[in-house]
């Protein structure tokens, strides 16, 4: 079938073009606000058309561990949680980018901490981009800003998943999971074959044929001097990650004198304030970074050496505020506008915080 | 008799299963899991599946199970092996999925996971060795210690107002409708053995042919950390163990 | 042209679904759209609103603070977005369960008696549909056959004998300003 323009929800638009794309397996547990993305896959009913697997696991803790055991036999594989679950998945995150293992896991950010609030969030960025769970290691992340982005990078995130062998999280927030906007859904394609994934994941657990040694995908290496070979080489990996993948969209650049930081949905909250100060004659632009990690350091020390100063707004206490001072190496000062608790700031909020930062001449 | 007759293939009157291979296992002496092992990998060749075959290591002293049995292996994060052992076999269902899970791995922290898979009837074996302590760790108490017994964390011995009763978790799972078969074995002596290895057998046959879950439970011993000899370990076993986790067989809806 | 607009009252009023229906009919019509509900246990009883943003371009904030038009079904709604309609803005209300009118003169106030109308049909499903009507009548935005286009789409088919009842409810709404 070909791709199909539909109007749905970010949670809703995710399982729809997990199934186009052709995922093997999801399993998730319930938890708001992403819910509708187990819903919509029992609803749908996959198994029956595509043959994807989808399953309620018991809780957060297992349904990472299922992605963990379905990824190692080169299927494609993803779970989605919120804020609480997330947390509840990092053991096994860990685990899945120490097996260098291709999968997606994707948070529909909440306010926290502890059980917090259902409302959205973004304070959950240094989880995603530093790590999270225990040891050296990084997951590429993605920051939607639409429900089309919602459905474009469930197809994006496989795709470097594989290319790469490491997990990728979709880092959204209860803003785009939960409203609905237009959505082109991409058109079907099948699942791959047995013959493709073995070409394509010759170190799969697929069982043993007689050509070849045992494949073993373990994450427990003893002997020091290996291990620390392993980590060398997960490090040379994000560090072709990072000269290769790094996204981010800039809008109005070009001219500006000040710069706001913003991911996700903030990004566009920003955008419409930056519209109202630029009827005021205030030359604002606005730097979004699609991936989190890898972080766009080299945009921001470029927009850094040219504007007044920087504010990054995100929905947490300030936390990508610090990557965005590393990047921009105390050129220019940068100041933090956040709201938390689940609060999402409207446009004129965002204006007041560049007028109490800033005072433009006129 | 030479060296050299021995070995010459029409005089073998035992031999090790061609997928255990000769890498020096690091089992104590005495340790039950080596003739566990040597059994799965003479029911996999036996049945000749190897091919299809995907074991689940746990954390614990198999941790490393994958490196004696030549067949594909998932390690698992601790108590997680019949969650990874879901999956496999969901996407990939003709294959022969099993895990091999300690006391500690399946019934304390992974109780939720071992408990469920069973419950949905996932077409897995599951292998779990019982020996009543953790080994790996150094000889602390298990879910599965006796009263009395001590360990590095009952040094007095496990008290049940402490520290609960020894949890009979096969017993448990036997009474969710999602098992076929659950079943108590040993290791201790030969015709133990041979009994295992035909209730591990079933237990595969079942799984490949989608019966729902099996669960081979292994009362074994630990002379290292029961701090006793092999054979002393052994006796112990028979005597003590047994009367807490009777042998024979849970439930069998096959036969 | 873009029109942000909020429609505010109860849980169980309908809000939403309005807003769903108007969203999809903005879709028929090949516009952008964006549909953002308050969520969460507000749905069940409490305050209910979502912003509903219909643009022939691509849309920015779906949080809003001004809108362009307001359709307000009780009174903390009212108290609570009055303020907040632009200049020149219009406000849609039923007077059914509000105490204090509006009170504003900059903008354009519409009363719709969309409950009274809703009781005399006898049919308490379609109040959401009254007003719409009502907003479709002082605001043009789309036209009737893409809401019902929508609705088509968004109805299990088992429900589309509503249809019609829908259509009228519409039209009533219509009749209403």
């Amino acid at each position: 079938m070909e791709e199909e323009i539909r109007l749905m929800k970010g949670n809703e638009a995710v399982a729809h073009a997990a199934i186009r794309y052709g995922v093997d397996g999801y399993f998730g547990y319930p938890i708001t606000p992403q819910s509708e993305i187990l819903e919509t896959l029992e609803e749908l009913m996959p198994w029956d058309t595509t043959g994807m697997v989808v399953l309620q696991a018991e809780s957060e803790v297992a349904a990472i561990n299922m992605v963990y055991g379905g990824a190692s036999t080169g299927k494609a594989v993803m779970t989605s949680s919120s804020s609480p679950g997330i947390s509840l998945k990092m053991e096994g995150i860990s685990y899945v980018a120490a097996g260098e293992l291709p999968a997606l896991i994707i948070n529909c950010m909440r306010g926290g901490p502890g059980l917090g609030t259902i409302q959205p969030s973004q304070a959950d960025y240094f989880q995603a981009t530093k790590g999270g769970g225990h040891g050296d290691y990084r997951l590429i992340v993605l920051a939607p800003a639409t429900v089309q982005e919602m459905a474009d990078f469930v197809g994006l995130g496989f795709d470097l998943a594989f290319k790469y062998r490491n997990p990728v999280m979709m880092l959204a927030d209860g803003v785009v999971g939960q409203m609905m906007e237009k959505v082109v859904l991409p058109p079907y394609r099948p699942r791959r074959t047995a013959e493709q994934i073995a070409e394509q994941c010759p170190w799969a657990v697929t069982g043993k044929p007689a050509t070849r040694k045992p494949n073993v995908l373990t994450t427990l290496e003893l002997d020091p001097v290996l291990m620390e070979k392993h980590n060398d080489d997960l490090q040379e990996k994000y560090r072709i990650i990072s000269e290769n993948e790094v996204r981010y969209q800039e809008y109005y650049t070009d001219d500006c004198e000040y710069l706001i930081m913003a991911f996700g949905s903030v990004a566009r909250i920003c955008l419409k304030a930056i519209e109202e100060l630029r009827k005021e004659g205030v030359k604002v632009g606005l730097l979004r970074p699609i991936t989190l990690w890898p972080f766009p350091s080299d945009a921001v020390e470029r927009l850094a050496s040219k504007v007044k100063g920087i504010i990054v707004a995100e929905l947490n206490a300030g936390q990508m505020i610090e990557d965005v001072m590393l990047a921009s190496k105390n050129v220019t000062p940068v100041y933090h506008f956040g709201r938390t608790g689940g609060i999402v700031p409207d446009p004129q909020e965002v204006i007041d915080s560049f007028y109490n930062y800033f005072t433009p001449e006129p | 008799m030479t060296r050299d007759y021995i070995k010459k293939p029409e005089n073998i009157v035992a031999a090790k299963p061609r997928l255990l291979n000769d890498n020096t296992m690091h089992y104590c002496p005495g340790c039950s899991h080596g003739v566990v092992h040597k059994i799965i990998a003479q029911v996999i060749e036996e049945m000749g599946v190897e091919d299809k075959t995907i074991g689940i290591a746990p954390v614990g002293c198999a941790v490393m199970a994958y490196n004696y049995i030549d067949v594909d292996w998932i390690e698992a994060a601790h108590g997680r092996a019949p969650a990874i052992a879901t999956a496999v076999n969901r996407l990939n269902p003709d294959r022969l999925v099993f895990t091999y899970q300690g006391d500690g791995d399946f019934a304390a922290i992974g109780t939720a996971e071992s408990i469920h898979a069973a419950n949905r009837g996932e077409n897995i074996a599951i292998i779990f060795i019982n020996n009543a302590i953790y080994g790996m760790t150094g000889g602390q108490m298990a879910p599965t210690t006796l009263e009395g017994m001590k360990t590095a964390t009952t040094p007095y011995g496990r008290r049940v107002d402490l520290n609960g009763y020894p949890i009979k978790i096969s017993d448990i799972l036997a009474m969710l409708d999602g098992t076929c078969y659950v079943t108590r074995q040993a290791v201790h002596t030969p015709a133990a053995v041979k009994k295992a290895k035909k209730a591990i057998r079933q237990a595969f046959e079942n799984a490949l042919a989608h019966r729902g879950t099996s669960v081979v439970e292994i009362v074994a011993t630990c002379s290292s950390g029961w701090k006793m000899t092999p054979a002393k370990a052994n006796e112990w076993m028979a005597q003590h163990m047994t009367e807490k986790y009777p042998l024979g067989d849970l439930k069998n809806t096959v036969e | 042209m873009k029109e942000e607009i909020i429609i505010a009252g109860f849980g169980g009023q309908g809000v939403l679904s309005m807003g769903k229906i108007l969203a999809y009919a903005g879709l028929m019509q090949d516009l952008e759209v964006t549909w953002m509900p308050s969520y969460g246990p507000e749905q069940r009883g409490g305050t209910a609103n979502v912003t509903v943003i219909l643009s022939d371009e691509a849309i920015s904030s779906p949080v809003l603070n001004k809108y362009d038009t307001a359709v307000i079904l009780n009174q903390q709604s009212l108290d609570k977005f009055e303020p907040k309609v632009k200049p020149g803005g219009t406000l849609i209300y039923d007077p059914y369960s509000i105490h204090h009118a509006p009170t504003r003169t900059d903008i354009n106030v519409v009363a719709v008696p969309a409950m009274e109308a809703t009781l005399e049909m006898e049919s308490s499903k379609a109040y959401n549909m009254v007003l719409l009507g009502a907003l479709l009548k002082t605001r043009g935005l789309v036209e009737v056959e893409a809401v019902m286009k929508g609705l088509k789409k968004t109805l299990p088919e088992r429900h589309h004998h509503l249809l019609p009842m829908n259509r009228n409810a519409i039209l009533k709404g219509m009749e209403l300003v």
